[in-house]
Formats: C-alpha cells, structure tokens, sequence
C-alpha cells in the first residue's frame, strides 16, 4: 500500500485517454455512462481504485455512487464505456484483439474477485446463519464442507456471532444479520468487498455494532473497500480517499481530512453541511 | 324413508375399492400436477420466447377446456393413435396435467414474490445458475405457495368424481353402482359424502400445520 492517497490522475477531468493498466491499479473504470431512461445516472465517469485502498464514495442521493457498486457486481450494465477489474475487463472481453460483450464465463471469472454487502442484508431467509456463509465456499470455490464450515465459524467468530450459527436469518437483529451478511461475503475471499449503505437499513443503537466489525477489517486484512455511505465519521475514520459524486461525476476527490475540512468545491460544503 | 344399517354394511367392501381408487387418483394426481406444474413455471422463464410461446399457448388451452372434455379426449381419442393406457392411469394423467396448468400460475406467483435481493446476493456470490434456484430461489418460492397448492389438491380430491365418465369406479362410481342394483340411494351416497369431509378436512390441516412449519 503506498502512502500516496489520490490516484494519479484528477478523475474529475474530463478526457484523461487511456492510461495503461499499473500494477497497484486494481479497479479502473473509462467512460462509463450509465442511463435508466432518460435520466443519465453516470456521465462519461472515469476514475480508479488502488489495490488496498478503502475508498468512500459521498454525494447527495441519486448522484450515481450505489449505481457504481452495482456496476462492480454486475447487478447492472454500462451503457457506455468500460470497466476493468484487476486489469481484466468486466462487461467485456477481448476477443481477436477486439472488445466484445462478455460471455458469462468470463462475467464469472472476474466477477469472482468482488463480493458485496447490501442496505437490506439479503441473508437467504431458507438457510441457517452457518450454511449462509458456507454455501458459496462450498458450491463455487469447491472447498469441502468441514474446511467452509471451520472458515465460516472464524469469521462468524471474527464478526461476534460465532455463538449462533443455527439460528435463521429472521432470528436475528437487523445489525446481527448484517454482520452475517459481512462473513458471508468475506468467506469468499475477495479482493473487494463493495458495501452499499450497509448501515441505513439499521435501527440507531445496531449501526455502532456493524461499523466496528468493518472497521477491524479495514484495519486487519489488506482487502479493497469501496464504501457507500451517509456515516460520515465513518467515512473519516476507514478511508484513504474520498470521492464527492455530483450529477452521475466526482467532482472532488482526495483523502478524507482534506475533504472533511476544507472541501474545495462549493458543492462539497452545501453536502457536507446537509448531513453534518 | 328410514335409514337402513344393513345397506351401509353391504356397501362397505364396495366403498373401500372406491375409496382405493379415489385416494390413488388423489395422490398421483397431485404429484404430477406439482412437478409438471413447476416445469411450466420453469419454463415460461426461459430466456427464448420459441419455448415460452408454446408452452404458454399449450397451458392456456388445457386450462380453458373442461376436465371432462380433456379425460373423454384422451380415453377415446388417444386410443386410436394406438396410445392405450388404462382408464386408471388415464384420469390420473388427465387429472394432472389439467390441474398442472393451475399449479403453475401459483408457482410463477412464488417464484415472482421472491425479493429481487436474493438474486443479487446470489449474484454477488457467484453462485452459477442452477444453484440458485435450486439453492435459494426454489425453497423460498415453493414455501410460499404450498397453501395454495393445498387448496387445488382439495379441489382435485372433488373432481375424482368425473372419472366416472371414462368407466373408473372412484367412490361416487360404486356408489351408484351399488344404489342402482340395491334400490338404496340414501346410504351409500350419504356413506360417501361423510368420507369426501373426512378426506379433505384432515388435509386442510394438515396444509395448515404444513404452512404453519414452512412460512418462516
């Protein structure tokens, strides 16, 4: 992880070409437009992520910074422009030297690096809190039973509920259930972890529990986090950089005490002000 | 017009070959209309319209024909093609392939009220396909609907009847069988009456208790 927190180029800028791919870059996306009818969510956005990194996207809602988690995960497609993950592209791949839409093949292959916390948890309600967590271990990455199940109980352990692996889902405190959800996605051991507003869904007194947990993981594993989020203490205390996201762009982007405390952009401050 | 014991007791043994038939008609019909229904539902998915199209069209038309008209078809008309099964395994058939286009609205329904949240979870962990259904989806899909699926089988059980007109004697078939050669109308249909209540009572709750376990 290199000290230096701002990527090398302004991703704000527009017309920044096409930069190769270096080896601490981990997530890169170019020009990438996002539209859901008429209303254009991204806007020719480019920008990257290190590999280690804990990036916190903020902006008003419906600025586009869900939209890119959800690019990541392919839960959604690009109108335009690319993504690459770990150098491979993520929507595309090249195939005689040409870019072409990917097969699910390859979606999976790369797809396999990303995992994904949500706002509403999405435990799969028809499975114990153990089985949760092991059944992708066990089904995508082939791992045996005993070994997903003996991984499964240390990162339950990791997150503080080591002591209810057979309860169901619905047993569970909404926090309880997010903290599964957080086990079960780093189960699958992957480079990012993307979290969407994983705290908004929580009632007051659970949102403390949750934040702890993700911030032992920011602190103890190398992995990348890409953050979506309205705690902006939060925000603060994991990040190394913070993007401002206004009208499907960043607008701003540097490490969080920069941003935090003397944001450059007339935009950052109304936003910061709002939700202070 | 007085109640004759003796009659309830002479149609005893034709009542349990009935009841036989009935129960058998019941349980297989069931069956395959739950699997075939799935396999509409399944199928209506199905990303290319050269699958959806017919079996839309297929379902639509078993659904909107009589049952009647549907057993008569296939125990007149099958058998000149050289398709012969016997009149049993005909109504079975019959049975279920009509109530299989019920079966799989309400499992299209389940399928449906699934939160679009476990197909991204499922998404984000990579699970491929198949596993997702028959993982995720399926289980809490099929949980839901066995409340309605226990309501067509209690429809089902009050259809048996028709199976008279392919000459398979369920319950009400020996009944009338035994009335008409005893002159004794009042026992057996009265005898059968109290055993379609006893049937489908019992299975209503058990449905009950079934959904009681399953919804969670």
């Amino acid at each position: 992880m290199s000290a230096d927190t701002t990527p090398a180029k302004d991703p704000g800028a527009t017309g920044t070409g096409n930069p190769p791919v270096d080896g601490s870059e981990l997530i890169r996306f170019d020009h990438v437009t996002k539209r859901f009818g008429t209303n254009t969510v991204l806007d020719r956005l480019d920008f990257s992520v290190d590999s280690g990194k804990h990036v916190t996207l903020i902006g008003p809602s419906g600025s586009g910074k869900t939209t890119i988690l959800r690019l990541l995960m392919t839960l959604t497609k690009p109108d335009e422009g690319t993504i690459r993950v770990g150098g491979q592209y993520l929507t595309h791949e090249e195939r005689n030297g040409r870019l072409v839409p990917a097969g699910e093949k390859h979606v999976r292959e790369v797809r396999r690096n990303i995992g994904m916390v949500f706002q509403q948890f999405n435990l799969f309600p028809n499975m114990k809190v153990l089985r949760n967590v092991t059944e992708a271990p066990v089904t995508v990455l082939g791992l045996s039973k005993d070994e997903a199940e003996a991984r499964a109980r240390e990162l339950l352990d990791m997150v503080g509920l080591g002591d209810r692996c057979d309860a169901y889902p619905t047993q569970l405190s909404g926090g309880q259930q997010q903290r599964v959800a957080i086990a079960r996605a780093l189960a699958m051991r992957p480079q990012v972890l993307l979290l969407d507003e994983v705290t908004s869904a929580l009632d007051p007194e659970l949102v403390a529990g949750v934040l702890d947990v993700l911030r032992d993981i920011a602190r103890s594993t190398d992995i990348t986090m890409l953050c979506v989020t309205h705690e902006m203490n939060f925000a603060r205390d994991i990040s190394d950089q913070v993007l401002m996201f206004d009208s499907g762009r960043v607008i701003e982007s540097g490490p969080p005490e920069r941003i935090f405390s003397d944001p450059e952009h007339e935009r950052t401050r109304e936003f910061l002000g709002a939700v202070r | 017009m007085t109640w004759d014991w003796g009659a309830v007791a002479d149609f005893m043994p034709h009542f349990r070959d009935g009841l036989l038939v009935t129960l058998q008609a019941l349980v297989l019909g069931s069956l395959i209309s739950f699997v075939l229904g799935l396999v509409w539902a399944l199928l209506m998915r199905a990303p290319s319209r050269w699958v959806r199209w017919p079996v839309g069209a297929a379902t639509e038309f078993v659904r909107n024909t009589p049952l009647l008209v549907q057993l008569f078809f296939l125990f007149y008309v099958l058998p000149e093609w050289d398709i012969t099964f016997s009149a049993l395994t005909t109504g079975v058939v019959a049975i279920g392939l009509h109530y299989s286009t019920y079966t799989m609205q309400v499992y299209r329904a389940g399928i449906e009220a699934v939160p679009v949240g476990q197909w991204e979870a499922a998404t984000a962990l990579n699970l491929p396909l198949r596993r997702t259904w028959t993982a995720v989806i399926l289980p809490q899909a099929i949980r839901r609907v066995v409340p309605a699926l226990g309501n067509y089988v209690i429809s089902m059980l009050k259809d048996t009847p028709l199976l008279m007109a392919i000459t398979v004697l369920d319950m009400l078939g020996e009944a009338r069988l035994f009335s008409q050669q005893n002159f004794q109308f009042t026992e057996p249909l009265t005898v059968i009456g109290v055993a379609f209540v006893l049937i489908s009572y019992p299975a209503s709750l058990l449905m009950r208790a079934l959904e009681r376990r399953l919804v969670r």
